[in-house]
């Protein structure tokens, strides 16, 4: 191998690059906690909500799941304006990811839903809970429990999709990467380097969703 | 003589004619009596040439090439030619002018002849009218669109006041696109893409605020055709004071010439 690697680069560009890691980071916490409350909110919908509500939600869910992500960033960001709807990249970016998100974990904390054997809800209400405390302790605690693995992996992988938003003009880490290469043409080394801090932000994240897994779950037990 | 020799010697002494050919003739007689001029013009780059759905080549520089044709009355024969190879038809005598949005540099300068300028090809601010920008001072805490890496980009990062926001899109279209959807207020980008905007009659109309970089562009000829090269800027003179070149700038770039011009 001839090529030879040149990192000088990295002390001028990195406030550009910091920059780009705060609001990957700030999107994926952001699009994390309000696309997984989204998905709740959903699934319950979905699984036991009203009946004239299911088939909404659930075409919301299909349309987002069948949709390049891309295409629903570039909806919401040059489509709405036509309707007077102006966000700015950042909030297009959070607005996409949070919607896409929602769909995603809707379908997998649903199964969690709807693995609960019939007889825990009649437990509970035998023990004289309210409906709504049975679905909380009887249903969705141990069902999130159950699909907490799932649910990680789609986080992350929601996470790395956010490379996309970058098509936007919003500042994120891709961007920081194309916006260097296109100013020192070093694109191998300003490519390897934003590789490497995804790999990190990716590890880290699922350590952390590991992390929260043990405290909001602790009575977890072996699987069955 | 012995056969190889002689078919040697024939071969050097037709290299020296083609060498001496073109820097001894007068262009201009070779044209009145060939009655034809053969002009390189581009085909791959709208607006100023490219393939229409008739199969025949149309542009600015299609239409300057026949205004000179015209004006000097004889056939012209167009020649399509990319950007790498419109220098070289010129120098091995293919065509007579290069009419192909040809910028001006040093290099080029070394090995041909340019006219005036008959087209202009500039970078710039555009924006609609209820806007006032007319220089980069002006751009501050305003949201401008570029398209990231180009020279408008590199140029604006460097002139443009720090509370200015540069919105950097990946491609002409997204660049585009955020301007017509409102995303940002003004764009900076070549005087042809907003000529493309503009062709397709928007709400927002991209008029030019002020120039980053103008590289206009000129006719190419061989050097040492000095009739030429003063028959061809004449045409060009006459052409932008009868307002001709005006038409031609109009109906391709969808503006008129800039003042300056």
């Amino acid at each position: 191998m001839t090529y030879r690697f040149d990192f000088s680069w990295i002390g001028d560009y990195l406030p550009v690059l910091l920059k780009g890691v705060g609001i990957t980071v700030e999107l994926i916490l952001v699009g994390a906690l309000l696309g997984v409350a989204l998905g709740t909110l959903c699934a319950w919908v979905r699984a036991l909500g009203p009946l004239w509500l299911r088939p909404v939600v659930g075409a919301y869910v299909e349309l987002i799941r069948n949709t390049p992500f891309l295409i629903q960033l570039f909806f919401i960001f040059f489509g709405l304006p036509s309707l007077g709807v102006q966000m700015s990249e950042l909030q297009a970016a959070n607005l996409a990811m949070i919607v896409n998100l929602g769909a995603y974990s809707c379908e997998i904390v649903r199964a969690g839903i709807q693995a609960t054997p019939r007889g825990q809800f009649e437990a509970g209400a035998s023990l004289g809970m309210s409906p709504v405390q049975t679905f909380w302790h009887v249903v969705l605690v141990p069902s999130l429990q159950r699909i907490w693995p799932a649910l990680s992996s789609q986080i992350v992988i929601v996470m790395l999709g956010s490379a996309a938003v970058s098509q936007i003009a919003a500042e994120d880490l891709t961007f920081a990467a194309n916006f260097i290469q296109s100013r020192n043409f070093r694109a191998f080394e300003a490519y390897l380097v934003s590789t490497v801090i995804y790999l990190v932000l990716a590890i880290l994240l699922r350590q952390m969703l590991r992390g929260a897994g043990a405290v909001l779950f602790p009575r977890r037990r072996a699987a069955r | 003589m012995k056969r190889r020799q002689f078919i040697a010697l024939a071969a050097a002494g037709g290299l020296a004619l083609l060498a001496a050919g073109p820097a001894c003739a007068d262009a201009l007689a070779d044209i009145e009596s060939a009655k034809t001029i053969r002009i390189a013009v581009p085909q791959d780059f709208p607006p100023f040439g490219s393939v229409g759905a008739d199969m025949k080549p149309a542009g600015y520089d299609v239409d300057m090439a026949n205004l000179i044709g015209e004006k000097l009355g004889v056939k012209v024969e167009l020649v399509p030619v990319t950007s790498a190879n419109r220098i070289p038809y010129l120098q091995t005598n293919k065509v007579d002018l290069v009419i192909s949005s040809l910028g001006k540099n040093p290099d080029r300068e070394k090995v041909i002849d340019f006219s005036d300028a008959y087209a202009p090809f500039f970078n710039g601010v555009f924006g609609p009218d209820d806007i006032t920008a007319e220089k980069p001072e002006d751009l501050a805490g305003k949201t401008i669109g570029v398209t990231r890496g180009a020279v408008e980009d590199l140029e604006l990062t460097k002139i443009a006041p720090p509370s200015a926001e540069i919105k950097r899109y990946e491609d002409n279209n997204g660049t585009i696109s955020a301007f017509l959807s409102g995303q940002v207020e003004l764009v900076a980008t070549g005087n042809v893409v907003a000529a493309a905007i503009l062709a397709k009659n928007p709400p927002k109309k991209p008029n030019v605020k002020f120039l980053i970089k103008n590289s206009p562009c000129y006719i190419g000829l061989n050097k040492n055709e000095p009739v030429l090269l003063e028959k061809v800027n004449t045409i060009i003179a006459e052409a932008k004071k009868s307002g001709e070149l005006n038409a031609i700038a109009r109906k391709w770039l969808g503006a008129d010439l800039p003042a300056e011009f």
